[in-house]
């Protein structure tokens, strides 16, 4: 593995070998002490062209837990407001020492054009409604650590599908692991022409739900691609809304995943959200123990061996 | 001794093809057939086709205003380094071909640069506003005969309409740029299974289908000449065919980036697959080759869209629409369609001279015609590595292509090739 | 491939460890038993069912891995990450690492560095299966089933039923393996 991109090239051998690795970082994590040394003397760099803190400080704490040098880069202090091009902002960066890039950016591929121009490994961070492939890595590690396995699963995705670069991954990464994915949500956010997709779709949540193992929740945002997508958040939640009545229908050891941040009483019910079946937090710490499994798997060894 | 002589070719005449030699002197053809004494410049056209310069009514110069991008001058020399020896330049320039005074500047600036004949385009719109009607008269007598907004359609239909009855009284024709902008102005490339893998927004084959639809309501209204630009749907292959069984004065043409790529290229978000309108589904290239094929669309026409490398070292998304063909269209032509050579000049040539309106190009070859000849190889195979135009925005660079030009005579001079 | 201990030989070795260990550390009451994977964990479950049958009590056996405490992460080829499992905190504990092979030092000082993490024992000491000399670190093993001379191109195998599918001790050299 040169570059972490995408998770529609992941078979399971691969992606079982990263999250066995996120699960003994895990352990690292839990230390009193919880760092090594692995990436002494590396230089981990995140190249965050559409802001996010979170997933940010997520990579940067893997990186600073596998004793990595980090360095950040926000487009609102840097050149880039001053016209410097993409590439050469990131030429610039690299001629730094800098050893691998976390790239997040709102254009599509963003993070393949980058691979191309440098020389060294790429961790896509988020390309626009395309692929974030660690947090995939992360939804399983966590499903993983609950149910012992993904394999006859049964997980629906609900929400915004169609505007999701996290469903896109989840459904690869998932599907790869064994897992039934079912996709759900109104016309207007399921993707268009998923037939080619390992997945099954519905609209209506009612009709899974008893069925389900884990529903993963996308958070809501209203306005998409220049008109409205549903009537109103109050139908939306009516119809595709994790309330306290639909979480009661659910299996007794089904569970909750949301990538946050969520939207309490749109997608999750306020309740729902703090039970102790809903992963949400688990999700944030299995994110950092996911991360340093990829910037190992791409910084650890002389991987062209 | 003749100025120039085209040795042992298969000539297009008005007989059809014929094994000749062809001879030219002060800019006409001077033999075709028999003995011909030896040339200044002799061309060994064995295995060639030889007939009627190309004729590019679909292409974008960017002077004034984007000289960066190509000029006149760079933008000829890869016209006829690709077998032009005459082309339409588009008229979205900045500022835009609205009015006379531009169009002659352009015309001038082609006949200076003397590599093909430049005819410009004229506007639909003043300033491609879409608001109100060009100069249309002193465009028509700086001698433009096609008008277009292209780069945008014209979305009101009000104002279309009263430019398509001015235009018809004159004679010209109106070309368009056949996208609806609120159905593409989100999108960056076809909607449909890859764009929806990409998260992408997409831009569904109904905007070009809306538009056509509607101005062919228009067209029966109005009587005008109406030409579709780039096809890219099915669909819109099969609006031309029931307009053109209908008896409606339509033509089409249809770009070689159409009739290569599909939306699978565009999977590997390479800036040199974004256009517009976008690559379709491979179906919509089976269609637009057969179209190409029957008739229904007339013409290929390059939309050569040079772009900077730096404008397309970005991500796809942010990249500029378009791609430059004018080098290697022809060779697209004949690799991915396989047109007999009469077939092969009527959609590169003979329609598209017509369609514009141009004299002097697009004839089959006879002595005391111009000479505006072109000279192409049908079985040689290349690999393109680089571009006579200023830009490099191509996606054939890198790829095995299947026909070659081997020399391109403008007025009796040999303009590319000929060694 | 030269066959240079027999099951029988590794059985006895082992024996003659755990005798060594309960003897040099006055009983097992402060001791935990921690192998390196990949082969030192079989070595260390094998050390603790030997200490066990001595003392009549349970011993279990841990696992410490040093693939996140390589010196040499660079310039070798990738290697998986084994378990780290300590049965129980190491704190003021007698630590007796296990591996296969004792070789240049390298290993045994990225599992010192790795049990400085996990904790801070009174004492760690070093049980081998094989010593083969040319150090390159200051580290000497407390406890060795067998000394073997070998030189530097020759390959040490250690093997272990639960892995290989036979118990045993083989040289060879590089080519032959």
């Amino acid at each position: 593995m040169r570059h972490l991109l995408s998770t529609e090239a992941l078979d399971r051998e691969t992606l079982t070998a990263l999250l066995d690795d996120a699960d003994e970082f895990a352990e690292v994590l839990t230390r009193p002490q919880p760092k090594v040394p692995a990436l002494r003397g590396k230089t981990v760099a995140t190249m965050f062209f559409e802001p996010s803190t979170r997933t940010r400080m997520s990579f940067e704490k893997a990186a600073k837990a596998l004793s990595a040098d980090t360095m950040s880069f926000s487009p609102g202090t840097s050149s880039l407001s001053k016209g410097e091009s993409l590439k050469d902002t990131v030429l610039t960066v690299r001629a730094m020492g800098v050893d691998l890039m976390v790239v997040r950016h709102k254009a599509t591929g963003a993070p393949w054009r980058i691979a191309d121009w440098l020389d060294i490994p790429i961790v896509n961070g988020g390309d626009g409604a395309h692929q974030h492939p660690t947090q995939a890595l992360l939804d399983c590690l966590t499903i993983r650590q609950h149910f012992g396995t993904l394999d006859g699963l049964r997980i629906a995705i609900v929400g915004d599908i169609r505007h999701s670069r996290v469903a896109r991954s989840d459904i690869f990464a998932m599907s790869a692991l064994g897992a039934d994915v079912t996709l759900v949500g109104p016309p207007t956010l399921l993707p268009i022409d998923p037939d080619a997709w390992p997945v099954d779709v519905s609209h209506d949540l009612d009709d899974v739900l008893e069925e389900l193992d884990v529903v993963y929740l996308l958070r809501v945002q209203t306005e998409r691609g220049g008109g409205s997508v549903f009537p109103s958040l109050a139908e939306y939640t009516t119809r595709y809304g994790m309330t306290t009545e639909r979480f009661r229908r659910l299996k007794p050891d089904a569970v909750v995943l949301h990538p946050g941040p969520m939207n309490r009483g749109v997608e999750i019910g306020h309740d729902v959200a703090d039970d102790e079946r809903a992963l949400v937090l688990q999700q944030v710490t299995n994110g950092v123990a996911a991360r340093m499994a990829v910037l190992f798997a791409l910084l650890g060894g002389d991987t062209d061996a | 001794m003749h100025e120039v002589v085209i040795r042992n070719g298969s000539v297009l005449t008005s007989e059809g093809i014929i094994e000749a030699d062809v001879s030219i002197d002060d800019g006409v053809v001077t033999g075709l057939g028999g003995e011909i004494a030896e040339g200044v410049v002799e061309v060994d056209a064995k295995t060639c086709w030889v007939g009627p310069g190309f004729v590019d009514i679909h292409t974008h110069l960017r002077e004034p205003g984007y000289e960066w991008k190509e000029d006149i001058a760079s933008g000829s020399a890869a016209a006829a380094a690709g077998g032009y020896t005459a082309v339409v330049a588009m008229p979205n320039t900045e500022p835009a071909i609205d009015n006379g005074p531009i169009a002659r500047f352009v015309a001038e600036r082609g006949s200076t640069a003397g590599l093909v004949d430049v005819f410009p385009a004229g506007t639909i719109t003043m300033g491609r506003a879409g608001e109100t009607m060009a100069h249309i008269d002193e465009l028509w007598d700086a001698g433009v005969r096609l008008f277009t907004d292209d780069g945008d359609a014209v979305g009101n239909a009000a104002v279309l309409r009263l430019v398509m009855e001015y235009v018809a009284q004159l004679g010209g024709v109106i070309s368009q740029h056949a996208v609806d902008p609120s159905l593409s102005l989100a999108g960056y490339m076809h909607e449909g299974a890859v764009s929806s893998r990409l998260g992408m927004y997409g831009i569904p084959s109904a905007a070009d289908h809306v538009v056509i639809d509607r101005d062919l309501e228009l067209v029966r209204a109005t009587g005008v000449r109406y030409h579709v630009q780039h096809l890219s749907s099915a669909g819109g292959v099969e609006r031309i065919a029931a307009a053109k069984a209908e008896g409606l004065p339509v033509t089409a043409e249809v770009t070689p980036h159409h009739l290569m790529f599909t939306e699978e290229d565009v999977a590997s978000t390479d800036p040199d697959f974004k256009m517009m309108p976008p690559l379709r589904r491979s179906e919509d290239r089976e269609a637009l080759v057969h179209g190409l094929t029957t008739g229904t669309i007339d013409v290929v026409a390059t939309d050569h869209a040079p772009h900077a490398a730096l404008e397309k070292e970005v991500p796809f998304e942010h990249a500029p629409d378009g791609v430059i063909g004018l080098e290697w269209c022809a060779a697209v032509v004949n690799g991915e369609v396989g047109l007999d050579p009469v077939t092969f000049f009527d959609r590169m040539s003979t329609s598209p001279a017509a369609i514009a309106q141009i004299a002097g190009h697009g004839e089959p070859l006879s002595v005391g015609a111009s000479a505006d000849v072109v000279v192409f190889d049908p079985n040689q195979t290349w690999t393109p590595t680089t571009s006579v135009s200023k830009s490099r925005n191509a996606p054939y660079l890198g790829r095995s292509l299947t026909g070659r030009v081997r020399a391109t005579i403008h007025d009796g001079r040999v303009t590319a090739g000929g060694g | 491939m030269r066959h240079v201990m027999t099951a029988e030989d590794l059985a006895r070795a082992t024996r003659r460890i755990a005798h060594e260990i309960v003897e040099g550390n006055h009983g097992l009451a402060d001791v935990v038993v921690l192998g390196i994977p990949t082969r030192g964990k079989p070595f260390a479950d094998r050390v603790a069912a030997a200490l066990s049958d001595i003392e009549g009590v349970p011993v279990a056996a841990g696992s410490v891995d040093i693939g996140m405490y390589r010196d040499d992460i660079d310039t070798r080829p990738k290697t998986r990450i084994g378990p780290t499992e300590l049965p129980e905190p190491i704190d003021g504990k007698v630590v007796v690492l296990t591996d296969d092979v004792l070789f240049t030092g390298r290993t045994i000082r990225a599992a010192l560095d790795a049990l400085t993490d996990l904790g801070r024992p009174s004492a760690v000491q070093l049980a081998v299966v094989v010593d083969r000399g040319h150090r390159q670190l200051p580290i000497r093993a407390d406890y060795v089933g067998k000394n073997i001379p070998t030189s530097l191109g020759e390959r040490v195998s250690v093997r272990f039923e639960e892995i290989d599918g036979e118990d045993g001790v083989w040289i060879g050299t590089e080519e032959t393996t």
